[in-house]
């Protein structure tokens, strides 16, 4: 399948999880992808990704990375085509123990993390948008959590709320402006991800029984709906959100 | 995008307009063999029947010649609908109980007809089988004088939900969705822009199109095919832990 040929992605937060099925996705179908996560250059062995993939240092809440990074893909690459804001922090704590410090943290890594990278991306977006019939992509990755609210989701459910409504406003705005890109959000229910694995017992059984499928998610079912918004079979998709959640919000 | 559903059997009902033929045909292109059915035998499609989503009878006559063909459904595609746009003063009971009976009534009727078919395909396809119901941006946000038409939408919308949880809580390995579409080029939109031209909505037809293309924020109506890609989309195994979830393909008009 090459739905994404001649196209370039930056996917955050991919070297592990869900942001390393959609780099692998991506490449399946055709795309070029630069990997931006927080481990070091050097630390990071891509070599069984064949060419078309690339590796920057990018710290979603900080700015400066972010100017870096968007010119290491203009150097590499010369163009933007997707991008899939995927890095993301949370941890569980009740909010009367929740401290300012990690709300912040939280807040700034999901939430400023996709205003910076819709910002500093869209212009490189909207010039390589124009070769597409279906313009640019931005997928944001919220969760079912920017949806529906769980006990002790605090900064995690408040910053995935935001990334769900962020999204509808730089959609209109895209379009408003005439600029060629699409902006929507995923959300994913439980996802079997490695954060997931090191739960305790109880946890996962709490997440498999309470989703209607009665499973949780592998990584690569939400990159493939991904893959589906970053391409032209989405062409008329702005400003949605795609809930891949196993049924748990629709109860 | 060639291949997804290859060994995928595909029932699309309303074929013959413009959402259920490019639904037809991007099934088709995609590998999937499908039984287009409308009021009247549409072109295109593996087998095209006569089918009126209205009578229950007609269902099970449908079904039996799937099952004599094929032996089960993959994927259903609710599709059949029909419009009358009036303001509330001027909608007939009658004018409400046919909008009900054919974009809401219709999808219990298929649900249940099929429902034997798509277990059986349900026992063996990766991602399970599927069941897309088209409903509309009417079916999430209000819009005057389409209250008839919204309510019946709005009913498609939280029947996808339910059947949803109810197969899922049965082990049936079906996924149940709602697609809903914006503006789209299609005969029922000419005929939603001329009873706006006649009702003095709008000068013209043109004026009444540009109105139109003006509710989604990109500023077009929407391609039949760029609906039916989202339902080929829904109905693939990409889409294995979508169920129960709502797709607006819009063009913005829903965000703001």
């Amino acid at each position: 399948m090459s739905r994404l040929a001649g196209r370039v992605a930056l996917v955050t937060g991919g070297l592990r999880g869900i942001g390393l099925s959609c780099v692998e996705r991506l490449l399946d179908e055709g795309a070029s992808v630069m990997i931006g996560d927080l481990a070091d250059a050097e630390d990071v062995d891509l070599s069984a990704y064949g060419e078309n993939v690339d590796y920057v240092r990018l710290d979603v809440a900080d700015e400066d990375a972010w100017t870096n990074a968007v010119a290491s893909i203009e150097a590499r690459f010369g163009r933007l085509d997707i991008l899939v804001s995927n890095a993301g922090i949370g941890t569980p704590c009740a909010l009367r123990e929740e401290t300012l410090e990690n709300w912040r943290k939280t807040i700034a890594v999901n939430l400023d993390g996709t205003f910076l990278g819709t910002k500093h991306c869209a212009d490189l977006l909207a010039k390589s948008g124009r070769d597409w019939k279906g313009g640019a992509s931005i997928v944001n990755i919220s969760s079912m959590m920017g949806l529906i609210a769980l006990p002790k989701g605090g900064p995690y459910n408040a910053s995935k709320g935001g990334v769900r409504l962020f999204t509808k406003v730089a959609a209109l705005e895209f379009a408003e402006d005439k600029m060629p890109i699409r902006v929507n959000s995923v959300h994913p229910g439980f996802v079997a991800t490695e954060l997931f694995a090191a739960f305790p017992d109880e946890l996962k059984a709490f997440m498999t029984s309470s989703t209607p499928l009665g499973r949780v998610a592998q990584t690569e079912e939400i990159a493939a709906v991904v893959a589906f918004l970053a391409s032209d079979d989405a062409s008329f998709v702005t400003g949605s959100e795609l809930v891949v959640d196993g049924g748990y919000t629709a109860k | 995008m060639g291949g997804v559903l290859e060994g995928t059997v595909a029932l699309v009902t309303g074929a013959g307009g413009g959402i259920g033929s490019a639904t037809v045909k991007a099934m088709m292109d995609a590998g999937a063999e499908v039984i287009a059915t409308d009021l009247q035998a549409p072109a295109g499609g593996t087998l095209s029947l006569a089918h009126d989503v209205t009578d229950q009878a007609q269902w099970q006559q449908v079904a039996d010649t799937i099952r004599d063909r094929w032996g089960r459904l993959d994927v259903l595609v609710n599709n059949a609908g029909t419009v009358k746009i009036a303001s509330i003063e001027q909608t007939t009971i009658e004018d409400w109980r046919r909008m009900m009976a054919v974009n809401a009534e219709a999808i219990l009727l298929g649900h249940q007809a099929m429902l034997p078919l798509l277990r059986e395909a349900g026992k063996n396809r990766e991602g399970g089988a599927s069941i897309v119901n088209i409903s509309s941006v009417s079916g999430l946000v209000g819009n005057a004088f389409a209250a008839a038409y919204g309510a019946s939408k709005a009913a498609v919308r939280l029947f996808s939900k339910a059947a949803a949880l109810e197969f899922a809580a049965l082990g049936y390995n079906i996924r149940v969705n709602s697609v809903h579409p914006g503006g789209v080029e299609t005969d029922m939109s000419e005929l939603i822009c001329q009873t706006f031209v006649d009702m003095g909505m709008a000068p013209d037809m043109a004026a009444a199109r540009a109105d139109s293309a003006r509710l989604q924020p990109i500023g077009r109506t929407g391609k039949p095919s760029e609906i039916a890609n989202a339902v080929v989309f829904l109905s693939s195994t990409a889409a294995s832990f979508i169920t129960g979830s709502e797709m607006a393909v819009d063009g913005g008009w829903t965000a703001g």
